[in-house]
C-alpha cells in the first residue's frame, strides 16, 4: 500500500505599494495591485482548481482526498475581492475528505526572530481556521517549509500530531521521504517530508518539452507513485496550489492531469489517497531524523537564503522584529495587523539577489524592478512605521 | 587579420568614454590575437601616455614630405602595459572629441554624399574626392608639416573642425596605401569619412562603431552636417557596430540602417589589480555622492543637483561632488545658487588620470543621470573602485548591469529616494558593492574584442 499524500499552499501576500522616502501616509498595500492578482489567479487557478478537486472527491464517493494550508492573508484578500473562492474552500470542507494545516496567519518568519509573536500568530490561524471552516487544525506547517528541531518542538508543545517539512537530501542522505519521522527532540511528533522529485515532476517540469519525460501523463505518474510500494508508507506530494492554471498554464493540461490522476492511481488497487492526518494515524515513525539547522523548499539550496541570504535582508528583517514590544505597546490593532503583514516573507523574498542560478522563479513573483528596489521601499515604509510608534506614545 | 582602425582620442588623452573604449578595444583585440594599426591624430600627444607602443611619440617622419609620422617607443616603464599586435600611427588632423563643428563648408555636404557613394568608386571618382579633400583641408588652415607639430599648438583646436574630420580622412587615406590590412574600422563619426575613403581605395570591408549618435549628444537639435556624415558612414559601411541596444535603436529607426547591418558589441571595464578594498581618507563624517563626466545637456547634471536639493531637505551630513567640465557648467553653478544648496556642492572641474581614481575612492556613492548616455563606461569604474551606483535607465550599461541602481533621469523624486536609501542604509550599499564588484567580471574587454573579431573575420570571409 502506497498512500498520496497531497498538501496544497494557498499564500497571497499583501504586495506593498511605492513608497518614497518623502512620503508620509499610512497606505502602505498596493490595494489596486493586490486585487487584480488575488481576482486573475482565482479566475486561472483557485477556483477552476478547487472545482476539480471537488468532482474528484464525488467521483470516487470519498477515496481521493487532500490537504490545504490557507494564510490568513489569502484568506482576507477572498473576503474583499473573491469571495465566491472561499464558498468554494467551504463546499471542499463539508465533503469531508478535505483537512486544513496551521501554519503561521501572516506566512512569516516569526520563529527565526520572535518565538512569542510566532506562537500568537499560529494561535490566530489556528483559531481563524476553525471559526472559518469548521476544523481545528492538527497539523502545523511552517512558511515555506522552514524547519528545524526547534521548531518541531515548539510545535508539539502547541499540541499538533505532525509537522511538514522538506525531504531534503542533506538531511535524509541514503533515507526516503515516503516514510513518517520523528524529531529526535519530541515525544510524540511526527514528521512528513516532501518528495521532491515526484512534486517538482508536477509543480515545475510538468510543461517542461526539454524534459525526457515530457508529456506526463498521469498513467505514467501513477506508475512512479507505484514503485513506491513496498519501499514506504506514503507520497507526499507537496505544492503550491497556484501549481495549478497560474505556474502552469490550463493549455499545458495540467487539469486534465489533475483529474485523471485520482483514476489512475486507485486503479491499480493497492495504493490510496489520505490527508495528512488519516497518514500520520495510519503509519508509525520509522525513525528520527535530526534537523540542527533550517531548511525549507525554496531554491537548490533547500535552506532560507531566499529571505535571508544577503544583508539588506538581514537588516529590513532584524529592523521589523525590534518593534515587536513597542508596536505591542501601543495595542493599536491597525498598527500591528499593518506590522504583522510587513511580516509576510515574500517582502524579503523580494529582496533576494541570488539571480544567477535561481533567477527565473525569483524574477516571476517579483513586483519589483530589483531586490534593491525591493529593501528600500521597505524600509521607508519601516520609517513610517517607527513614526506611527512614537505620535502613540506621545498622545 | 590586420585591422586598419580610425580613431580620434586614446588614454590619458581623453575627453570621454571613447578614448577608453579604443583603448579597452584594443588591448582585447591584442590579446586575441588580432593586429591593430591604430590611427591618430596628432592632436593627442601620445609621448606621456602611459601605454608602451611599437611606434608613438616622436613626430619623425618615415617618409621625406609625408604628412605621417611613426616613432620608435620611448616608453621603459615595466609596469605599463605592452600591445604586442598594436601600432599606433599619427596624423597631423586636429580632432577635438566633444567639439561643436562651427564652420560650414559648402562643400562638406557634397563631400560626404561622394563619399557615400564611394563605395563603388572609379577612379575618376576617388581623384576628385581626393581633390575635395585637399580643398578642405586647405580651407582648415594651412598643412602642418611633420614632426613640427608642437604640444602647445592650442590655435589647431577649435578651428575648423570639419576641415579637421576631411583633412584627417585624406591623410588617413594616404597612409593607407603604405599598410595592409584585411578590415577597416572606424570609431565615431569624425572618422567615417576617412573609412569611406578608406574603403573606396582599397575595396576593403568597412566597420564602424557607433559610439554615440548626434541625437544623444544634441536632443532633437542635431546638427545636420554631423548627422549626415553619421548617416553616410553608417550606410555605407559592411557593418555597423552599435555600444548597446539602446543605440542601436536609435541607429536603425533614426538613420535608417537595416537591422542585418547592426550588432551590438558592449564596452566592458578593466579590474584594478589585485583586490583592492583601498584604506579611505581620513575624512568628517560626510558622505560624498559623486558626478563625473562631462557637465554637458546629455549627462543631466541639473537633474543630479535637484535631486541634491530634496536629498539634503532629509539628510545633512553629504556632498555632492561634480567632477568635470563642459558647457553647462555656468548654468550649474547658478542652479546650486539658486536652489541654495551651496555648501554641499563642490565643484571641482575636469579630473585626469590618478585624480580620478582618488575622487572615486572618496565617493559613497556615483550617480549618472544621463539624459541619454549610448553605454556608460564610468558606472563600470565606479564599481571597479567598490563605489555602488545609480544610473538612468536612459543608459546602455543599464542593460546588462544588474547590481545598480536605475531611475530615470527625469525622477528626481526617485532619483533622491535611492541616493537617500545609500547613505541611510549601509547594508544596501554593502549589498550593491560586493554583488556589482562580482557582476564586473563578467564585463571584460577580451570577450568584446572576441566579438569585434569575429565581425571581422565574417567581412574577411564574404570579401574572398
Amino acid at each position: 500500500m502506497a498512500s498520496v499524500v497531497f498538501y496544497f499552499q494557498v499564500h497571497q501576500p499583501f504586495r506593498l505599494r511605492r513608497y518614497s522616502i518623502f512620503d508620509s501616509d499610512t497606505t502602505y498595500f498596493d490595494n489596486w495591485r493586490n486585487e487584480t492578482i488575488c481576482r486573475k489567479v482565482a479566475t486561472k487557478c483557485y477556483l477552476p482548481a478547487n472545482r476539480a478537486i471537488l468532482d474528484m472527491i464525488r467521483k470516487h464517493e470519498g477515496r481521493f482526498r487532500v490537504s490545504y494550508s490557507l494564510t490568513g492573508t489569502v484568506i482576507e484578500q477572498f473576503k474583499r475581492w473573491a469571495p465566491e473562492v472561499l464558498d468554494t474552500f467551504h463546499e471542499l470542507a463539508r465533503t469531508g475528505c478535505v483537512e486544513f494545516i496551521a501554519e503561521t496567519y501572516y506566512h512569516s518568519l516569526a520563529f527565526l526572530y520572535n518565538r512569542d509573536e510566532f506562537v500568537a500568530q499560529a494561535k490566530k490561524h489556528r483559531a481563524f481556521i476553525a471559526d472559518l471552516l469548521g476544523q481545528e487544525p492538527r497539523i502545523f506547517r511552517n512558511t515555506e517549509l522552514t524547519y528545524n528541531n526547534d521548531v518541531a518542538k515548539v510545535v508539539e508543545e502547541m499540541g499538533y500530531d505532525a509537522i511538514l517539512t522538506e525531504g531534503a537530501d542533506h538531511i535524509l542522505g541514503y533515507r526516503s521521504p515516503n516514510f513518517i519521522y520523528n524529531p529526535p527532540n519530541c515525544s510524540h511528533l511526527k514528521m512528513l517530508m516532501k518528495n521532491y522529485r515526484l512534486s517538482d515532476d508536477v509543480a515545475f517540469r510538468f510543461s517542461n518539452r526539454a524534459w525526457t519525460e515530457w508529456p506526463l501523463t498521469a498513467e505514467k505518474f501513477a506508475g512512479w507513485v507505484d514503485q513506491i510500494n513496498g519501499n514506504g508508507y506514503v507520497c507526499n506530494l507537496f505544492m503550491d496550489y497556484e501549481t495549478f492554471g497560474e505556474h502552469q498554464w490550463a493549455d499545458t493540461g495540467i487539469f486534465e492531469f489533475l483529474r485523471a490522476l485520482p483514476e489512475k492511481i486507485l486503479a491499480a488497487g493497492k495504493n490510496d489517497f489520505l490527508t495528512v492526518s488519516q497518514a500520520v494515524q495510519r503509519y508509525p515513525s520509522v525513525g528520527e531524523v535530526d534537523v540542527p539547522h533550517m531548511i525549507s523548499w525554496a531554491d537548490t539550496e533547500r535552506d532560507i537564503s531566499a529571505w535571508l541570504g544577503n544583508s539588506m535582508q538581514a537588516n529590513a528583517l532584524h529592523d521589523l522584529y525590534s518593534l515587536a514590544d513597542r508596536i505591542l505597546d501601543t495595542e493599536d490593532a491597525t498598527l500591528i495587523h499593518d506590522w504583522r503583514k510587513l511580516q509576510s516573507s515574500d517582502h524579503f523574498y523580494y529582496m533576494c539577489t541570488k539571480w544567477f542560478a535561481d533567477g527565473d522563479v525569483h524574477k516571476y513573483f517579483n513586483p519589483y524592478e530589483s531586490p534593491y528596489d525591493a529593501y528600500i521601499n521597505y524600509m521607508n515604509i519601516l520609517d513610517n512605521v517607527r513614526t506611527r510608534i512614537s505620535t502613540r506614545a506621545k498622545s | 587579420m590586420r585591422v586598419f582602425m580610425l580613431g580620434w582620442e586614446f588614454p590619458p588623452h581623453i575627453s570621454g568614454g571613447l578614448g577608453t573604449a579604443c583603448f579597452g578595444l584594443t588591448k582585447g583585440l591584442d590579446e586575441v590575437g588580432v593586429e591593430v594599426v591604430f590611427v591618430l591624430p596628432t592632436a593627442v600627444p601620445i609621448a606621456s601616455s602611459h601605454v608602451k607602443m611599437r611606434t608613438a611619440a616622436n613626430l619623425t617622419g618615415t617618409r621625406p614630405g609625408s604628412a605621417f609620422s611613426a616613432a620608435s617607443s620611448s616608453s621603459t616603464d615595466p609596469t605599463q602595459h605592452v600591445f604586442h599586435h598594436v601600432e599606433l600611427r599619427q596624423v597631423n588632423a586636429v580632432l577635438q572629441a566633444y567639439a561643436n563643428p562651427r564652420v560650414s563648408s559648402a562643400a562638406v555636404q557634397k563631400m560626404v554624399a561622394q563619399v557615400a557613394l564611394g563605395k563603388s568608386a572609379t577612379p575618376q571618382m576617388l581623384g576628385m574626392f581626393q581633390t575635395q579633400m585637399a580643398a578642405a583641408a586647405l580651407a582648415a588652415g594651412a598643412d602642418v608639416p611633420s614632426g613640427q607639430f608642437s604640444q602647445g599648438a592650442g590655435a589647431h583646436y577649435n578651428g575648423d573642425l570639419m576641415g579637421q574630420v576631411y583633412r584627417y580622412a585624406r591623410l588617413a587615406l594616404e597612409l593607407a596605401e603604405r599598410e595592409t590590412f584585411d578590415v577597416i574600422h572606424a570609431h565615431d563619426w569624425m572618422t567615417y569619412p576617412a573609412g569611406l575613403a578608406v574603403a573606396a581605395a582599397t575595396h576593403k570591408p568597412l566597420v564602424v562603431h557607433v559610439h554615440s549618435t548626434e541625437f544623444d549628444r544634441s536632443g532633437d537639435n542635431v546638427n545636420q552636417q554631423v548627422y549626415d556624415i553619421e548617416r553616410a558612414g553608417m550606410h555605407g559601411a559592411d557593418k555597423v557596430v552599435c555600444v548597446s541596444h539602446l543605440t542601436r535603436t536609435i541607429v536603425a529607426s533614426r538613420y535608417g540602417v537595416p537591422a542585418d547591418r547592426l550588432d551590438v558589441v558592449y564596452n566592458a571595464v578593466d579590474l584594478p589589480n589585485g583586490d583592492e578594498w583601498p584604506m579611505k581618507p581620513i575624512r568628517q563624517d560626510e558622505k560624498i555622492v559623486l558626478f563625473l563626466g562631462r557637465v554637458t545637456m546629455q549627462k543631466g547634471p541639473e537633474y543630479f543637483l535637484r535631486a541634491a536639493k530634496k536629498v539634503v531637505e532629509k539628510f545633512t551630513d553629504v556632498r555632492f561632488v561634480m567632477a568635470g567640465s563642459g558647457d553647462m557648467i555656468t548654468r550649474c553653478i547658478q542652479d546650486v545658487a539658486d536652489l541654495k544648496i551651496g555648501r554641499y556642492v563642490t565643484f571641482t572641474g575636469f579630473l585626469r588620470g590618478d585624480d580620478v581614481g582618488k575622487i572615486f575612492q572618496m565617493a559613497d556613492l556615483y550617480v549618472m543621470p544621463s539624459v541619454s548616455e549610448p553605454f556608460g563606461i564610468a558606472p563600470l569604474e565606479a564599481l571597479s573602485h567598490n563605489v555602488p551606483v545609480i544610473i538612468s535607465k536612459q543608459s546602455g550599461v543599464s542593460e546588462i548591469l544588474t547590481h545598480a541602481l536605475k531611475v530615470d533621469f527625469w525622477d528626481v523624486d526617485e532619483m533622491a529616494n535611492k541616493i537617500l536609501a545609500v547613505l541611510r542604509h549601509p547594508p544596501l550599499q554593502r549589498t550593491l558593492r560586493q554583488h556589482g564588484h562580482i557582476e564586473l567580471r563578467k564585463f571584460s574587454w577580451r570577450d568584446s574584442a572576441q566579438k569585434l573579431s569575429s565581425i571581422y573575420s565574417s567581412l574577411a570571409d564574404r570579401r574572398n
